[in-house]
């Protein structure tokens, strides 16, 4: 058990750190792919499989394509190698360090609780969804609308206003 | 049941994005290190549902996955449009709200 989430927690922290670090976009958002997969596995050796199946759906099947493309239609855009892709890394490095090694203070003073003993069933969570969670789920398919018309407003190309 | 492993796998990931948010330049690159500071989050909504049994916290984390797959869109939106109008898809060359 330990050895499969310590090969998935290395995964994860390689990929994660090629995504920050590659020039190349296209490698990036390959290397996110690695991230997501990873973390659907850890969602999965978590018992929550329903929602590893989403991450998979919804992330590597719709978010990424999404990037891939707006990637490769900005490609021309890229900007010449001999322009820094980015600014200010040992200030970033040492920041975000910083703010590391205060989580890390916070987290590792919680205790260890040993986990539930009962599972959290699909059934259970669709029932919630459609009970308690009612209004934030609601909420979120306001929000799908929304930003489906405004991505579509965005996107599109304007209109030329009428001749007379 | 490795908790605090999971909880510093979560904090890597959430600080990795962080840095990935303050150096790039490219816009797109900004997206894709926003996707794992909301995945750390998700991450850590998904652990302490199993440490509780509870429901709501994985319900969360599937509102979390609805909310960047709408963030997805309307970034990679307003990046095709900048592409198209301003030319450009560095973050500090925009400085236009409409142009």
């Amino acid at each position: 058990m330990s050895v499969i989430f310590g090969f998935f927690a290395l995964l994860i922290l390689v990929s994660a750190c090629w995504v920050v670090t590659l020039r190349n976009l296209f490698r990036a958002a390959l290397s996110l792919g690695l991230v997501l997969l990873g973390v659907a596995a850890v969602f999965i050796l978590l018992e929550a499989e329903f929602l590893a199946f989403v991450q998979i759906l919804v992330y590597v099947g719709a978010i990424l394509t999404l990037v891939v493309f707006a990637i490769m239609l900005t490609a021309k855009l890229q900007p010449a190698p001999s322009i820094p892709a980015f600014r200010h890394q040992l200030p970033a490095a040492a920041a975000s360090l910083g703010f590391f090694a205060l989580l890390t203070s916070v987290t590792s003073s919680l205790p260890a609780l040993a986990p539930a003993q009962e599972l959290v069933t699909l059934a259970s969570l669709g029932q919630q969804l459609v009970t308690t969670l009612v209004l934030p789920f609601e909420v979120i398919s306001l929000i799908f609308v929304a930003a489906m018309v405004g991505a579509i407003v965005l996107a599109a190309p304007r209109a030329t206003p009428p001749k007379r | 049941m490795p908790v605090h492993a999971l909880l510093l796998l979560s904090n890597a990931l959430f600080c990795l994005g962080v840095f990935g948010m303050l150096t790039r330049r490219n816009a797109i690159g900004l997206l894709l290190a926003l996707e794992l500071i909301l995945n750390a989050a998700a991450l850590n909504f998904v652990l302490y549902s199993r440490v509780f049994g509870a429901v709501h916290a994985q319900a969360f984390a599937l509102f979390i996955i609805a909310l960047a797959a709408c963030e997805a869109v309307v970034g990679l939106a307003i990046i095709l449009s900048l592409s198209r109008s301003a030319k450009t898809i560095l973050a500090d060359d925009v400085n236009l709200l409409k142009g």
